[in-house]
């Protein structure tokens, strides 16, 4: 009698998608085949895609310090209903993770509520005030592997170039909320016919373009594994794409609202379509899509943000910036892209784990591998009421989606909620 | 109409209604006791989470002048320091009792989501450099007074149009009004995308003043200083402001608008000011009987028979 069986789905195995059972025991997943006997509790994958559970490297967990919006407890809980076994806490907490200690709080923090591996990314300047080098050794030996001051740009690029060369050195990811400050210091959205009309101060895409060609040069001398977040913008996907080209260690992410909406959703001023960078136009959305895709893009990360009900009941431009995203990111790329079962593991789970340095994560569905998995209905639609994160900051509520998370499973232990 | 927070999508036939209205309420106002009792028992909330005395007393009066309660609300003596949202400062004063709710706010779409939030009508009194409907429906009867109509007339907006929510109110109601509106500033004052707006643009007043009907002077920011979208005040004047010299160049039929308040010397030429074509003092006393017209349209003449 196996542990849990999930049974009738297409399965992401290393030899590509298989039509097999999956079958797990004390956490591991011990047979993939067909027949494979009874098992106390089964999954009924008919229809749905298996395989590795999804990892988002770009979460906002905001523990230590902004409780009231999330915490890790309930923003696992988000992670795992959303299909995710794997969450990279960013850095920009109260206070930062400039330090080991501040890291391996949060890390413990994640063990202990046990529903997804929280891994923290730490922070590359002290207080993430682009001054000084962050305690990057320290960090380092906590287990951080991603770098980033995420909210804010490293405008310095002097000092960015040194801390490049110093993580480069250890082997770590420099990854770049890649925003000019001077561009978007007065802006609230995309700059174009929409905040035109509606007398917004904009933020251009260019404000984005600047900073990406200007760390891409600097990757480029230092060597570094260098990481683009959030791209917004068609010309950021080619920059990207022609670096690599070039031979420069770069890797880069959409987030599910950059590939589903576009700033046409801002001209109702409902802040819940207000995060940084900005929704950008029609066009920048579907080169977004197409470098999805194509593979220009390498991964979807939620860039989940959470900010409690208070802070959005405020005129848009008040708002503060951000959006959830861990519930609804696998349906959200479903509908904007309709991937086929490679792309999608590859972008949501494969290649995220791989970034992020992440070994027990984002591995075909093999015997001997941690049973760290999630089961999706490609198919299914569903329009989202609810959340479990402790904010409601979301612009799915009320829109039909198409795919959706049937289980998530962690460790051979079931996590999303749904099921027994 | 339920609310009137923006001139984009309002019909011909409203705006007309509006200023047939406004019309007769402007001789209301020169009776002697100037006070009708349409809205009596009504109340009138303005909340200007933006200060501003001119608008706001003209708000106050044309209530008054229709008979209704007046309630104010300013954020110095306000709880949004306290750090109460602003939908729960909105439900609050709803809660107190109030008709309407007059909405200025600094930032974009303020009154958008007050009309969300609460069950009363909303009126835009300015938000951030969006919308000023009021602003737009005073200067177009101003103008209607004028010349009898809109249709046909050649409008210019000068000045500081990418952040003037006055601007961007009159360019829809002029157009729907049949008017033929142009654009006169620098790059740095107009809209990014001028081509998407109903609007001819030029970047010299001396090349539009002959064909001119009506100059629609904006008011230059001083406080900004200038300093960064364009040179200086004195070179903005000498390209933009409607000086003595260019005053003598309009047409005779031509006439000067301003929305206040002036600078004398930069936007607007010191005699050109007090010429008795400049009609900057009728918009003013026109602003309450519009507001009487848009008051009245929102409240007038439903359940209290």
């Amino acid at each position: 009698m196996h542990d849990l069986a999930i049974t009738g789905g297409l399965v992401l195995t290393p030899d590509g998608p298989e039509r097999v059972d999956v079958v797990i025991d004390d956490g591991v997943v011990s047979d993939v085949g067909p027949d494979l006997g009874d098992a106390h509790r089964t999954i009924d994958a008919t229809g749905a895609w298996v395989g590795p559970g999804l990892v988002d490297i770009h979460t906002h967990l905001r523990e230590p310090g902004q409780e009231w919006k999330e915490d890790i407890e309930s923003g696992s809980r988000a992670a795992a209903a959303g299909g995710y076994t794997a969450v990279v806490a960013m850095p920009n907490t109260d206070p930062a993770v400039d330090r080991g200690h501040v890291a391996r709080h949060v890390a413990e923090r994640g063990r202990e509520v046990g529903l997804v591996d929280v891994v923290p990314a730490g922070a590359l300047t002290v207080g993430r005030r682009g001054e000084t080098m962050a305690h990057i050794d320290e960090l380092w030996n906590a287990g951080v592997r991603m770098f980033t001051d995420d909210g804010d740009s490293v405008a310095d690029a002097s000092l960015l170039r040194l801390v490049m060369d110093y993580i480069a050195e250890l082997g770590g990811v420099v990854s770049q909320h890649a925003v000019d400050p001077a561009l978007s210091a007065a802006g609230h959205m995309h700059e174009g016919a929409v905040s035109s009309r509606l007398g917004m101060y904009g933020i251009p895409g260019e404000a984005d373009d600047i900073v990406i060609a200007r760390d891409l040069a600097l990757a480029r001398l230092t060597g570094v594994r260098y990481h683009v977040q959030h791209l917004s913008t068609a010309r950021g996907v080619r920059l990207v794409s022609e670096a690599r080209a070039a031979g420069v260690e770069v890797t880069c992410e959409v987030t599910p609202h950059h590939l589903l909406f576009s700033d046409e959703d801002v001209a109702g001023t409902d802040p819940d379509y207000k995060m940084m960078p900005p929704l950008r136009s029609h066009a920048d959305r579907d080169a977004l899509r197409i470098g999805l895709i194509d593979g220009m893009i390498d991964a979807v990360a939620t860039d989940h943000a959470p900010h409690a009900a208070i802070e959005k009941e405020v005129p848009f431009e008040d708002a503060p910036n951000g959006v959830l995203g861990l519930e609804w990111a696998a349906a959200a790329m479903i509908t904007a892209t309709d991937p086929d079962i490679g792309v999608f593991f590859e972008r949501l789970a494969i290649a995220p784990a791989r970034i992020a340095g992440l070994e027990d994560h984002g591995r075909p569905v093999a015997v001997g591998a941690p049973a760290h998995l999630v089961v999706v209905d490609p198919g299914a639609t569903w329009t989202p009421t609810t959340s479990k994160s402790k904010s409601r900051n979301a612009p799915y509520f009320g829109r039909e989606l198409t795919g959706s998370v049937v289980a998530t499973i962690f460790g051979g232990v079931r996590t999303d909620g749904q099921g027994a | 109409m339920r609310h009137l927070l923006s001139t984009e999508h309002l019909a011909r036939a409203d705006l007309e209604d509006l200023l047939r209205d406004a019309d007769e309420f402007s001789e209301v106002l020169t009776r002697p006791i100037p006070k009708v009792p349409a809205l009596r028992g009504k109340t009138v909330a303005t909340m200007f989470f933006e200060p501003s005395t001119r608008t706001r007393m003209s708000f106050e009066k044309a209530a008054k002048a229709l008979s209704a309660d007046t309630m104010s609300f300013s954020p110095g003596t306000s709880s949004l320091s306290k750090g109460e949202s602003l939908k729960d400062t909105a439900l609050t004063v709803r809660a107190m009792g109030v008709d309407l709710m007059v909405v200025r706010h600094k930032a974009t779409g303020a009154p958008w989501r007050l009309a969300e939030w609460l069950d009363i009508p909303i009126v835009n009194g300015g938000d951030g450099a969006h919308q000023h409907p009021t602003q737009a429906i005073l200067d177009c009867l101003t103008i209607a007074q004028r010349f009898g109509s809109l249709d046909g007339l050649h409008v210019a907006i000068v000045g500081d149009i990418r952040h003037s929510r006055v601007a961007r109110s009159n360019i829809f109601a002029m157009t729907t009004l049949g008017a033929r509106v142009t654009l006169v500033g620098p790059r740095t004052l107009l809209p990014l995308d001028p081509d998407a707006w109903p609007v001819d643009v030029s970047h010299r007043l001396d090349d539009v003043l002959e064909s001119l009907d009506v100059v629609y002077l904006l008011r230059v920011q001083t406080e900004r200083g200038g300093g960064s979208v364009f040179p200086s005040l004195a070179e903005y004047t000498d390209r933009f402001g409607m000086t003595s010299e260019r005053f003598r160049k309009l047409p005779e039929r031509a006439i000067v608008m301003h929305p206040g308040p002036m600078n004398r010397g930069v936007e607007i030429g010191h005699d050109v000011a007090d010429d008795e074509r400049s009609l900057v003092l009728q918009q003013v006393t026109n602003g309450v009987a519009a507001r009487m017209a848009v008051l009245f349209s929102l409240l007038g003449g439903d359940d209290d028979a």
